[in-house]
């Protein structure tokens, strides 16, 4: 049996197998790169740039002896394969600078307000924040104009919180088979809509036990008459930060 | 009872000058009061404005109701407590028609007392008692917290020590000292362990024993100067809080009783589920704060105090025994009649303070408060009131919420609100007393705010409603002369003419 390839994430020696991606690679050996709309039930998405890592940055000696430092091309993680002997760079500060400014501006662009968020203490925007280091939104707030659907007996959405990742949409697609879920609309109008003729949720076939339903990494597809029922101390983030144990996060090998 | 409106509006303002002070300090939020003199430094008009605009009963409307018990006790930072629980109890309503568990109503009153003590501790020690023990017109570099732990260490030290604990057993029973999630609708999401029992409880004595000394320190001083203690800011006026079916005090839970300024008991074991047909909420263009009134009762005559000193004097007993002998003494201090000066707020709310920290006690020992039953069950409705003795007052919260579980009409009537009339009184009581005539100094004016303190007003919660205040806007030229008037009534009504 040939040794297994390898490539190197902040210096480090990394396993993958052929076909992983470097996320999956990195998050199967235990190393954390943040990530949103990554789901590892799902197809690769690309969407929210929070894996970016720095590829094969070389450094340089100039004529009159000065190293200087090229940067590699810039990736998503989630969508780019893992290679042999690969350099990605995930932990330096300035692609943390890039994370941390993505984190901000989807804060600013939603209505996000924490403080009587169902999930804040299990929110992975929330948790990234922290991980990150986010002290302020830094931009001006957007105060887009969303609404509520409550229309649904069991299932309730909060649009104000929607980073359009959508996880929700492939997994009513690929998981579900049912496809309640789209986005719709271009640019700063892109929104997430409901495939019901009345456009709401109450109108489409979604169970409350359905994929879709249980997937939101934010606070946008909420279970209806449950709310604030962990206590402080005990929510999901609060007893390990969303870096903890990055395995959690890898996909799930087939058993043979 | 005094004439409400006496000097609310001087008849020639233009011709009057005008001292404003702003902002009121060592109260809770922003407000300020205008006085208007003539040349002679007579009064003519005095009001207490609140200048902070909120709208939380607008933007809940639309919100799923169980993020509202967290959501709208972002009022306040300092008693967040009283709105998380009085939201919850109307959501209670809501969801299984107002039932609890004894572990959850147990969890609650401990989150509510606790609040109780560290409030109180925090306005008698923090924000009142610089002008108590160094006098009102002492010198204002030293009349604050830190003059009083220079001058009083081991009294500075007691007030922070016992808000302290007040914020412990809110941390416990909520998760966090400020804006928890203890509770929710239908129960609460934690009772206490063992350990967290043994924590809060191995300092509940010395709590009530720093408690019985703050007792002790506000009855020398109002018996040691009657006085001022006695008539400071009198405003002899109706008397509203919630007592238990027996008559006792409770914080928590219970119906409404008045009484008139004279203690006579006008209502009794009233309902608070209707309070909207009890109370009337006037509006005036001057102030984003309402004035509500027993209907009853009428605008002029029907204006009220809730509060500490309304509280104790208002129940046949409170049910714990340091804190009633306490009660009694104040009672008997009245010579068979209310006492109605403002300083006597003060007394009050230290003998509150006492109660809460023996009620601690006694939860912490009771077992229930480490059960497993937290939430209850039951029969789903889509109106629901709650109603809360917050430190500052009676507090209604009242909910509306339709078949897909959103909410379509909130009310809040904040403690404070209930007071806005008897503060404006008390004010002018004292502009009255003690600034007409004389040459007006930072002493004197320190005098309106002491008035104004002693309610310990959250001028933050009470200004929240949403285009409802009427105004009025008049166009005069340049020589004075009015040239037009729009106005625009409570209802929203706009038209030429007078307000």
């Amino acid at each position: 049996m040939s040794d297994p390839k390898t490539f190197f994430l902040d210096e480090e020696e990394i396993p993958f197998e052929e076909g992983q991606t470097i996320i999956q690679a990195a998050l199967s050996a235990g190393k954390f790169i943040p990530h949103l709309c990554y789901h590892p039930e799902f197809k690769p998405h690309g969407s929210c740039k929070l894996c970016t890592v720095r590829i094969d940055s070389r450094t340089v000696t100039t004529e009159d002896g000065q190293s200087v430092k090229i940067p590699g091309r810039a990736a998503a993680s989630c969508t780019t394969p893992a290679q042999e002997g690969q350099h990605v760079e995930s932990e330096v500060p300035e692609i943390l600078d890039l994370r941390r400014t993505l984190v901000q501006m989807l804060l600013v662009e939603g209505n996000h307000y924490c403080p009587s968020c169902e999930k804040s203490g299990k929110c992975m925007l929330q948790g990234l924040a922290y991980d990150l280091g986010v002290m302020d939104p830094h931009f001006p707030q957007y105060f887009s104009k969303r609404e509520v659907d409550a229309s649904h007996p069991d299932v309730l959405l909060d649009f104000n919180r929607c980073i359009l990742c959508e996880l929700c949409v492939r997994a009513s697609a690929e998981v579900d088979k049912k496809n309640v879920f789209a986005l719709s609309g271009r640019g700063n109008t892109k929104h997430l809509i409901c495939n019901s003729e009345s456009g709401k949720l109450g109108d489409t076939n979604l169970a409350a036990t359905d994929k879709a339903a249980n997937v939101c990494p934010v606070g946008v597809i909420l279970h209806k008459r449950h709310g604030f029922e962990v206590p402080y101390g005990q929510r999901r983030f609060d007893i390990a930060p969303i870096s903890d144990n990055p395995v959690q996060y890898a996909p799930v090998k087939e058993q043979v | 009872m005094r004439h409400q409106f006496e000097l609310e509006t001087a008849r020639n303002p233009e011709a009057l000058k005008r001292i404003v002070i702003e902002p009121v300090s060592r109260v809770e939020g922003h407000g300020k009061v205008t006085i208007l003199l003539d040349d002679d430094n007579q009064v003519h008009q005095v009001r207490l404005h609140i200048v902070e605009f909120r709208g939380f009963e607008k933007f809940i409307e639309g919100r799923p109701y169980w993020e509202v018990p967290v959501l709208v006790q972002r009022l306040c930072g300092i008693c967040p407590v009283s709105h998380h629980l009085a939201a919850s109890k109307a959501m209670d309503m809501i969801v299984n028609g107002g039932i609890l568990t004894p572990t959850a109503e147990k969890i609650r009153r401990l989150m509510h007392y606790g609040q109780m003590l560290q409030s109180h501790a925090l306005h008698f020690f923090h924000l009142s008692s610089p002008d108590l023990l160094f006098g009102f017109d002492s010198d204002v570099a030293r009349r604050n917290i830190v003059g009083v732990a220079a001058a009083n260490p081991d009294v500075a030290k007691m007030g922070v020590l016992l808000r302290k604990f007040g914020q412990e057993v809110i941390r416990v029973t909520s998760g966090k000292r400020v804006h928890g999630t203890g509770s929710i609708p239908g129960g609460v999401n934690k009772s206490l362990s063992l350990e967290e029992r043994d924590y809060l409880l191995k300092d509940a004595d010395q709590m009530i024993a720093w408690s019985r000394d703050a007792v002790r320190i506000i009855k020398t001083l109002h018996r040691s100067n009657p006085a001022l203690y006695d008539v400071f800011g009198d405003v002899p006026t109706t008397m509203m809080s919630l007592v238990d079916d027996k008559g006792d005090l409770d914080f928590y839970h219970g119906a409404l009783r008045a009484r008139d300024k004279d203690g006579e008991v006008i209502f009794d074991q009233v309902s608070y589920q209707g309070y909207s047909s009890l109370l009337t909420e006037g509006v005036k263009p001057w102030s984003y704060m309402k004035f509500p009134y027993i209907t009853t009762l009428g605008e002029e005559k029907g204006w009220y105090k809730v509060g500490p000193l309304a509280r104790v004097q208002n129940c046949d007993r409170i049910p714990t025994p340091q804190a009633e002998e306490e009660r009694l003494e104040l009672i008997a201090h009245g010579n068979g009649k209310p006492m109605h000066g403002s300083l006597g707020f003060h007394w009050a709310r230290m003998i509150e303070m006492l109660c809460a920290a023996e009620t601690i006690k006694d939860l912490l020992l009771d077992p229930d408060i480490m059960g497993a039953e937290l939430m209850a069950t039951g029969p789903r409705r889509e109106e629901g009131i709650g109603v809360i003795e917050a430190p500052r007052g009676t507090l209604f919260h009242h909910y509306r919420v339709n078949a897909d579980d959103v909410v379509t009409y909130a009310n809040l009537i904040v403690s404070t609100t209930n007071n806005n009339t008897a503060m404006n009184v008390a004010v002018r009581d004292v502009a009255k007393n003690y600034l007409q005539g004389h040459e007006i100094t930072e002493g004197l004016l320190n005098h309106i705010e002491v008035a104004i303190r002693c309610f310990d007003p959250c001028l933050s919660c009470a200004t929240h409603a949403l285009g409802k205040m009427p105004l009025e806007v008049t166009l005069v030229d340049a020589s004075g002369r009015e040239i037009d008037r729009m106005t625009k009534d409570s209802e929203g009504r706009v038209g030429k003419g007078a307000a």
